[in-house]
């Protein structure tokens, strides 16, 4: 509680206990009208001079106003009917402080416990000075420079270990309670805590450019994004309470005017008092709170779990999911080739394998990477020479003198040699040395472990339509999509397909199904936005992904898409329970209120009650 | 141009407030303020000078909700 919050609950006691105490008081007429302004003043002198400050520049229908209007209105009646039952008039004050006060110690909270949560923040970095450590700050640390990280501070730039070994906590990054070691030569990434023993660090990135400040970047400018539900509800906040303060005085006026036209007793203090319960229960505090709270406990919530959701649009979006489109690669295969199988060889296996890698290894495809994988040894250039790309289909070189052609089987009729077909699902790479044919080695690209088990939870979920797109060869899309059980598969696409054929998906899906797009953000920026939510994931380190997507998994599991869309689900029960409650029970009390058959006491209930529930309502949306 | 400014509001209402409010001021293209990060995302039209801008949102608001403050 902060001082302001403290003061406040003063004032409710002091208010409470005065209250208390005048009703045991034989008191009335003039004294009792002064004695209990006493509370009243103690509890709600704020609120009277913002009413009178919100009338002088013509904002009438301020929260302020309104509880002045009601509060001394009721009290001019209890004066006029001579009845000096004040009690009411305070109670509604005072209620209506606890309110208020209750909200912003509530509102505190759950901002304090989301922010405590992104608290990746480092403050400083420490840099070796002759001989001694000194903390500057992360800005001025130039791409290059050595920074020392002791046990139990955050890794403040980016950057790969120059020595010690250590294990970093990366909880608050990717939602991975596993820590990760690390150790010389291993990449670093801010944001991360070192644990166990001092890290020497060679910065890769500029503060700026760093991991850590491009998700507080994220996380920050998600505010600047407002779903459909809190338009809503902002535009009916300022219909509703110029709406409902119209109807008290249409309420407080018209039925007396008409007795009075009828002849009959106007009943003015019976029409007035219901037409400022009316005014009690004008003001739209609960909903305009808790629906914002909730998608901010919402989207806290998903961070927590290593999924930065970059708005409360997309967090309603991500719940209308019915079509989640995966691109391949990264998302539901490891996106690192291995080699499988080497069929027909001529030679021994490992031969084969030594002189693929060799004749492959100035190239970086990640072809070219696996068979350097496999062969385990250390790559001699010097015995290979004169290579000649010839671009999609393979490498022609000599290794050790002898020319070795590498690659598919178009590569092998240019160079005449009929190569022998495979039945395997994979990347087939033929072999032929001095023409004459040596076999083939399938690499293939390897299925997640839990991948099967995430697209399950996805239908789970309530997702109607799995699809996946790849660049990769029919036979390969087809093994992996019926070992990982997804029905509707589209091989051999270029990236301009891919684009294609989300467009194609989004023309045809249904009125309000929202389509999702997962990619590993490589390459498929364009998808990512094209698509109703992109979903970027393993970001970690990728900025393009970051811009791109929409929604953002920190690891690369894909069970964390089923997550998101649970809690966005979650999150958006809660968002529309409060509305219909909130909305209900104000209807219903105005009614009641209209009819004569509410109090002041049940529309204070009608304000406070629902609101305090509402509140606590969305702080659910917190918890996963 | 956008920019986010720190803001001080007490009740979601008022940031609402504060939000239509900032809207209206000239140079101010877009602004949506959040209640619950306690944050102002003000668009700039092209153009606008910035400061002489967000002295005007300053005052707007202030009229609209007298316990607010943006930090600018």
């Amino acid at each position: 509680m902060n001082k302001k919050q403290r003061m406040m609950l003063i004032r409710i006691i002091a208010a409470f206990i005065m209250m208390v105490a005048l009703a045991f008081l034989p008191v009335s007429g003039p004294l009792a009208f002064v004695l209990y302004l006493l509370p009243y003043l103690t509890v709600g002198y704020d609120i009277l001079l913002k009413a009178i400050k919100g009338i002088i520049r013509g904002q009438v229908f301020d929260e302020c106003f309104l509880m002045a209007t009601a509060t001394v209105g009721a009290i001019a009646l209890a004066l006029y009917e001579g009845t000096s039952d004040y009690t009411e008039a305070i109670a509604v004050m005072l209620f209506y402080q606890i309110g208020e006060l209750f909200q912003s110690y509530a509102v505190g909270k759950s901002r304090r416990s989301i922010t405590e949560l992104m608290d990746i923040r480092p403050d400083y970095a420490n840099v070796e000075r002759d001989g001694t450590l000194v903390k500057v700050d992360p800005d001025d640390i130039e791409v290059g420079s050595i920074i020392v990280v002791q046990p139990g501070e955050k890794v403040p730039i980016d950057g790969i270990v120059v020595s010690g070994s250590s294990s970093l906590n990366t909880s608050a990054l990717t939602g991975e309670s596993l820590p990760r070691s690390v150790e010389e030569g291993d990449e670093v990434i801010s944001g991360s805590i070192n644990m166990t023993s001092v890290l020497r660090i060679r910065t890769e990135k500029e503060f700026g450019e760093s991991t850590v400040s491009k998700i507080l970047d994220l996380v920050e400018n998600a505010s600047s994004r407002k779903s459909k539900s809190e338009d809503f509800i902002s535009k009916f906040a300022r219909v509703y309470t110029p709406a409902v303060c119209i109807g008290a005085l249409l309420l407080a006026l018209l039925p007396p005017l008409l007795s009075i036209a009828l002849g009959n007793d106007p009943g003015w203090e019976s029409w007035v008092y219901r037409a400022l319960t009316f005014l009690v229960i004008s003001c739209p505090c609960a909903l305009v709170i808790s629906i914002p709270l909730s998608f901010f406990a919402g989207i806290g919530g998903a961070s927590r779990e290593g999924i930065l959701v970059k708005g409360s649009n997309y967090l309603e979006t991500l719940s209308k999911t019915r079509i989640v489109v995966f691109d391949k690669t990264g998302t539901l295969t490891k996106g690192s080739f291995e080699v499988e199988g080497i069929h027909h060889s001529t030679m021994e296996n490992e031969m084969l394998v030594e002189y693929a890698a060799l004749a492959e290894s100035s190239s970086s495809h990640p072809i070219s990477r696996s068979l350097q994988k496999a062969y385990g040894k250390e790559i001699d250039r010097s015995r290979v020479s004169g290579v000649e790309e010839i671009s999609g289909n393979g490498v022609i070189a000599k290794v050790d003198g002898r020319s070795v052609a590498c690659g598919n089987d178009k590569l092998m009729r240019h160079i005449g040699v009929e190569p022998i077909p495979c039945h395997s699902a994979g990347t087939i790479i033929h072999v032929a040395i001095d023409g004459s044919y040596a076999g083939h080695i399938v690499i293939s690209d390897i299925v997640k472990d839990d991948a099967a088990d995430a697209i399950r939870a996805l239908r789970k979920a309530g997702v109607e339509r799995i699809v996946m797109l790849t660049g990769d060869r029919e036979k390969v899309a087809r093994s992996v999509a019926s070992s990982l059980g997804i029905d509707e598969v589209y091989s051999e696409l270029l990236p301009s397909g891919k684009v294609d054929k989300v467009e194609s998906l989004l023309r045809d899906k249904s009125g309000s199904a929202r389509l999702a797009f997962v990619g590993d953000g490589i390459n498929d920026a364009p998808v990512l936005s094209r698509s109703d939510i992109g979903i970027a994931m393993g970001a970690l380190g990728s900025d393009a992904a970051i811009e791109a997507a929409d929604v953002v998994l920190m690891d690369d599991d894909p069970m964390k898409i089923a997550t998101a869309i649970r809690i966005s689900r979650k999150c958006l029960r809660i968002v529309y329970q409060n509305i219909v409650f909130a909305i209900g029970i104000k209807a219903l009390c105005l009614l009641l209120g209209a009819l004569g058959l509410a109090d002041m006491w049940l529309a204070i209930f009608a304000d406070v009650g629902v609101m305090v529930i509402a509140v606590l309502n969305a702080i659910r949306a917190l918890r996963i | 141009m956008k920019k986010t400014y720190g803001i001080e509001v007490d009740c979601a209402a008022c940031a609402n407030k504060m939000e239509a409010a900032a809207r209206k001021v000239d140079g101010v293209k877009d602004c949506v303020v959040n209640f619950m990060t306690q944050k102002m995302a003000v668009e700039f039209q092209d153009g606008a000078d910035r400061s002489a801008v967000m002295e005007n949102v300053r005052k707007s608001c202030k009229r609209v909700e007298s316990d607010c403050e943006i930090f600018i």
